[in-house]
């Protein structure tokens, strides 16, 4: 995360680096970069702890296997999060 | 050169907290999902079955409820002992 502040830094007024639409470019590249971070290491978490045991020399077949399925229903656990999440976003603003 | 240009700027400004916002609900989906798998994953299926996703679903709108809950709660607290706001207060 502190690939923000370097990258902004770099940049020299009137080079054409520090205009608005390419700034909000970066930012956004950076932040889905971020979030594909965080998601990435939770789901690995999640799915060493759901799928192997006690560690061996290697990852075995059924491991390699549990990891794949634990890495699918991460994502389909992600997008039912995401969804009912905005759902209930928006049960509470229509109350407002 | 405008060295305050960048945060003067109205369109950065919204940008700014438009994005500040969707991050807001990112971390919170990320953090949800995170706590949801404890409380509703057993083994990991070749898909997610009705009842995880119900289970999902219902720790979602919980969780919500539990966050509310404490605000409102410490907000009467706050609001009733005059010592306890003291200490809580910044």
């Amino acid at each position: 995360m502190d690939g923000f502040g370097s990258d902004f830094s770099s940049g020299a007024a009137g080079s054409g680096k520090m205009d608005p639409g390419t700034i909000m470019e970066q930012v956004k590249v950076q932040i889905a970069v971020a979030n594909a971070q965080e998601l990435l290491q939770r789901m690995t978490d999640k799915c060493f702890k759901k799928c192997v045991g006690k560690p061996g020399g290697s990852l075995d077949n059924s491991e390699q296997k549990c990891i794949a399925m634990c890495m699918d229903r991460y994502m389909d656990a992600w997008n039912t999060v995401s969804r009912a999440y905005n759902s209930r976003l928006q049960r509470e603003r229509a109350r407002i | 050169m405008d060295t305050q240009g960048v945060t003067a700027d109205p369109q950065l400004q919204q940008f700014i907290e438009v994005e500040s916002q969707k991050q807001r609900f990112q971390q919170l989906v990320h953090q949800m999902t995170d706590v949801c798998w404890e409380k509703c994953m057993d083994k990991p299926g070749p898909k997610l079955d009705s009842r995880t996703e119900t289970c999902f679903i219902n720790c979602v709108e919980r969780f919500i409820d539990t966050s509310q809950f404490i605000l409102n709660r410490l907000e009467q607290t706050q609001r009733g002992r005059g010592s306890l706001s003291e200490t809580m207060s910044d």
